[in-house]
C-alpha cells in the first residue's frame, strides 16, 4: 500500500490533536508515515504508532527553531525523497500551510488548503473544502505531482489503530538559502489551562456586547462550567478586551466545535467565516434582528448579563 | 539607492455580497461587485509606512494578477499613496490556481525589480494564505510572513509573528517577501487629493508573453488542482428562538441538556 507522509505538529514531543486526526485521514488513502521534527520524538513516537503510523521519520537540528519555516521544508523534502509518498498531509496552521506550499513548489505539485475531509478517489485523494464563509462545499483534487493537502482541526475523530511506528532517523541537510529568516527571540504564550481554541469541543465567545475587559470573566465562567475554550469577536479584540489569539473568524481562528455559543456577537460575515461549520450553534443577543440568529439552532433574545451568569449556574447545578 | 517595494494586491468579489461559482467552477465575477481585498489594504498601509520611515526614499509598485476590472483594486491602492501599478492580465489566466498565480507574480516581481515584496496575510476569497510563502520559494529569498508589526531599515526587515504557541521576533536581509496581518495597523482612507492624483499615476499592463510564460502553464488547463464539484451549503434549518423573560437561561440549559452538552 502506498505511503502517506503526515507532518507532526507537536510541542516538545507532545503531539497536538490535529495530527492524530491527520493520521486517521491518512489511513483512508494509504499507510501513514509520520515526520517528526525537533525534540521529543521518544515521547511522540508511541502516540503516533498508537494512531496508525507505520514508521516515524525523525530529525532534530537547531535550525528548526532558529529559522522560520524553510529548514522544515528541507526536512520534509528529505522525507519525501526517502519515501515517495502518495500524498503529504499537514495541519492547516499558518506554519503547516507555508511548509506545504513551499514543498509543493519544490516537488512540482498542487496544494489544497483547509480541507475539512479527505477521501480516497479513483484519481487520487479528494479533499472537501468549506469556502466563501462556509456557504459552499467543494470537492477538489490535485492533478499534477503528489497531492499536498492541509487539513483543518476537528475534521475527523482520531481513531486508535496500533501500528509498528518504529523511529528512523532522517538525514537532513539544511541549505544556506533556508537560513534566511532568523528567529531572534521567542515569547511562549501563557497557558490558561483551558482547551486549545481550535481543538475544543465547546467554544464560548464574547463580542462587543460584553462591553469591557472587566466583563469577560462572565464569558469565562460559562466556558469553565462547560469545559470550553473562550473565543472573541474582532470588535472585542480590537477594543483590547481579549487577546488576539482568541479571535474567531476570517482573520482569527477558524473553529468547528460540537457546540458554539456566541454572546453579544452580531454575526458579521467575517465572524461567520470562522464558526459557521460548528455542529450546534447557540446565540445570546439582545437584538432579535441580529444576523447571528439566522444560523442558530437555539437563540435567546436577551441581555447577556442576565442570561449568561444564570446559564452558568444552571450548568453547574445540573452537573452537580 | 531608493528602496523598491512591490505590494501584491488581489481583486476579489465583495464578501458581503452573494458569492457564487460559475459553470466551470471558477469564481463567478460577473454577478458580484469586486474590490481590493480588505486584507491587502493593510499591506499597502505598511508599504506606505515603510516608505515614510525611510524618509520617502522608496518607490511603491502595486501589482495584481487579475481580470480587466482588477484595475479598480490598483487605483484604490494608488489613491492610498502607492506610486505606480502593474496589472498582469491575459485571457489565458482564467482559472489559475495558487501555484500558477505564484509563478505569474514571481515573474512580474522579477521584471519590476524589488527589494521587498509586501503581501496581505490571505485573500478574502481563496483565503489560502500561501501566496507569500510560494513567492519566497520561487524567488529564492527569505520569507517574513504573518507579521503583526514590521519595519524595514538598513537592508533588513524585522517584525513580529504571533503564532499559536509563541510570539516570535524575526529578522531577514533584503530582498525578502513579507506578509502582514490585520493587526499591523489600520489602513488609511484615500484622501480626495489621493484619488485625483491616482488618475495620473502610471499603470502598466503586462500579458503572459511579456513574462515569458506559456499559456499551458496557467489557467484552468495548467492548474495543479481541479475543483470537481461546488455545492451551495443548504441553509441551516431555522432553530428555536426564545425571548428571555426570566426563563431564558433555564430554557437554554434544557436545550443543551437535550443535546447532551450538559
Ligand atoms: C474559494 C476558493 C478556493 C480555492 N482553493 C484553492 C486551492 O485549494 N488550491 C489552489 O491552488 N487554488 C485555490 N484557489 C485559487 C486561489 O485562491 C488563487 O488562484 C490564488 O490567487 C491564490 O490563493 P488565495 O487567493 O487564497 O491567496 P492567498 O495566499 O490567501 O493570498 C495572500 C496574499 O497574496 C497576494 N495575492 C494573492 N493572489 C493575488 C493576485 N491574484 N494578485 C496579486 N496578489 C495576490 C495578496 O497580497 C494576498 O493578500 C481557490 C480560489 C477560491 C476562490
Ligand atoms: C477584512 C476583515 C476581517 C475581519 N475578521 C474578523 C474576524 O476574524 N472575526 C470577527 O469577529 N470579525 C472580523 N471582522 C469584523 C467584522 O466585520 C465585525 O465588525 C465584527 O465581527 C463585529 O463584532 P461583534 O459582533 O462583537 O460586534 P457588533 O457587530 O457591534 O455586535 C455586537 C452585538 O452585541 C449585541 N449586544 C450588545 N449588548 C448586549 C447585551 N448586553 N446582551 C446581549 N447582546 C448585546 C448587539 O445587539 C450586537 O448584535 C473583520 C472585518 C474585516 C473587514
Amino acid at each position: 500500500m502506498a505511503e502517506v507522509l503526515v507532518y507532526v505538529d507537536h510541542v516538545d514531543g507532545a503531539v497536538r490533536k490535529p495530527t492524530l486526526e491527520l493520521l486517521t485521514l491518512a489511513r483512508r488513502i494509504g499507510e501513514p508515515v509520520a515526520v517528526h521534527l525537533g525534540a521529543g520524538v521518544d515521547t511522540a513516537a508511541p502516540v503516533l504508532a498508537e494512531h496508525g503510523a507505520v514508521k516515524v521519520l525523525a530529525a532534530d537540528a537547531p535550525e528548526f527553531a532558529d529559522y522560520l519555516v524553510a529548514p522544515k521544508v528541507d526536512a520534509l523534502q528529505a522525507a519525501y525523497d526517502a519515501v515517495s509518498p502518495a500524498a503529504v498531509l499537514l495541519p492547516s496552521s499558518a506554519e503547516g500551510k507555508e511548509i506545504g506550499a513551499r514543498l509543493a513548489v519544490r516537488i512540482g505539485s498542487g496544494i489544497i488548503t483547509d480541507a475539512v475531509d479527505v477521501e480516497a478517489g479513483d484519481e487520487g485523494p479528494v479533499a472537501t473544502q468549506s469556502v466563501f464563509a462556509a456557504s459552499y462545499t467543494t470537492k477538489s483534487r490535485i492533478t499534477k505531482g503528489t497531492p499536498v493537502i492541509t487539513v483543518k482541526p476537528n475534521s475527523a475523530a482520531p481513531e486508535a489503530a496500533p501500528a509498528a511506528g518504529a523511529v528512523e532517523q532522517l538525514a537532513v541537510t539544511v541549505a544556506d538559502a533556508s537560513k534566511g529568516t532568523k528567529i531572534v527571540s521567542r515569547t511562549p504564550r501563557e497557558s490558561t489551562g483551558r482547551p486549545e481554541l481550535t481543538e475544543a469541543a465547546i467554544v464560548v465567545s464574547g463580542g462587543r456586547g460584553v462591553n469591557g475587559a472587566e466583563n469577560f470573566p462572565v464569558i469565562e465562567a460559562l466556558a469553565d462550567s462547560l469545559g470550553a475554550a473562550v473565543g472573541a469577536s474582532r470588535a472585542a479584540v480590537d477594543a483590547g478586551w481579549y487577546p488576539h489569539t482568541n479571535q474567531v473568524g476570517q482573520t482569527g481562528k477558524s473553529v468547528s466545535p460540537q457546540l458554539y455559543i456566541a454572546a453579544g456577537i452580531s454575526g458579521a460575515i467575517q465572524h461567520r467565516a470562522g464558526m459557521q461549520t460548528s455542529k450546534t450553534i447557540v446565540a445570546i443577543n439582545k437584538d432579535a434582528e441580529a444576523p447571528i440568529f439566522d444560523l442558530v439552532d437555539y437563540g435567546v433574545v436577551g441581555d447577556l448579563f442576565d442570561v449568561v451568569p444564570a446559564l452558568t449556574d444552571e450548568v453547574k447545578s445540573r452537573k452537580g | 539607492m531608493s528602496l523598491r517595494i512591490v505590494v501584491c494586491v488581489k481583486y476579489v468579489p465583495d464578501a458581503t455580497g452573494d458569492r457564487h461559482f460559475a459553470e466551470d467552477l471558477t469564481v463567478d465575477r460577473d454577478d458580484v461587485d469586486g474590490l481590493l481585498s480588505e486584507l491587502d489594504e493593510y499591506a499597502v498601509e505598511q508599504a506606505l509606512q515603510i516608505k515614510e520611515a525611510n524618509d520617502g526614499e522608496a518607490e511603491i509598485t502595486v501589482l495584481t494578477v487579475g481580470p480587466e476590472d482588477a484595475t479598480d483594486a490598483l487605483r484604490k491602492a494608488l489613491s492610498m499613496g502607492a506610486d505606480k501599478a502593474v496589472h498582469v492580465e491575459d485571457d489565458d489566466l482564467h482559472g489559475t490556481d495558487a501555484l500558477g498565480t505564484s509563478l505569474v507574480l514571481a515573474k512580474a516581481i522579477e521584471k519590476t525589480g524589488y527589494d521587498v515584496v509586501v503581501c496581505g496575510m490571505a485573500s478574502t476569497d481563496g483565503t489560502m494564505g500561501v501566496l507569500p510563502a510560494l513567492l519566497a520559494e520561487r524567488l529564492g529569498v527569505p520569507q517574513a510572513t504573518q507579521l503583526s508589526q514590521v519595519a524595514v531599515a538598513d537592508g533588513k526587515v524585522t517584525g513580529r509573528r504571533d503564532g499559536d504557541t509563541a510570539s516570535e521576533q524575526l529578522e531577514a536581509a533584503l530582498p525578502a517577501v513579507v506578509s502582514v496581518t490585520d493587526q499591523s495597523g489600520e489602513a488609511r482612507y484615500p484622501s480626495f487629493k489621493g484619488i485625483m492624483a491616482a488618475k495620473k499615476k502610471p499603470l502598466e499592463t503586462l500579458d503572459l508573453d511579456d513574462l515569458d510564460i506559456e499559456a499551458d502553464e496557467v489557467g484552468l488547463e495548467g492548474a495543479w488542482t481541479k475543483v470537481e464539484s461546488a455545492d451551495e451549503r443548504p441553509a441551516r434549518t431555522k432553530g428555536t428562538i426564545v425571548t428571555d423573560e426570566g426563563e431564558g437561561a433555564k430554557q437554554l440549559a434544557e436545550f443543551l441538556a437535550g443535546q447532551k452538552f450538559i
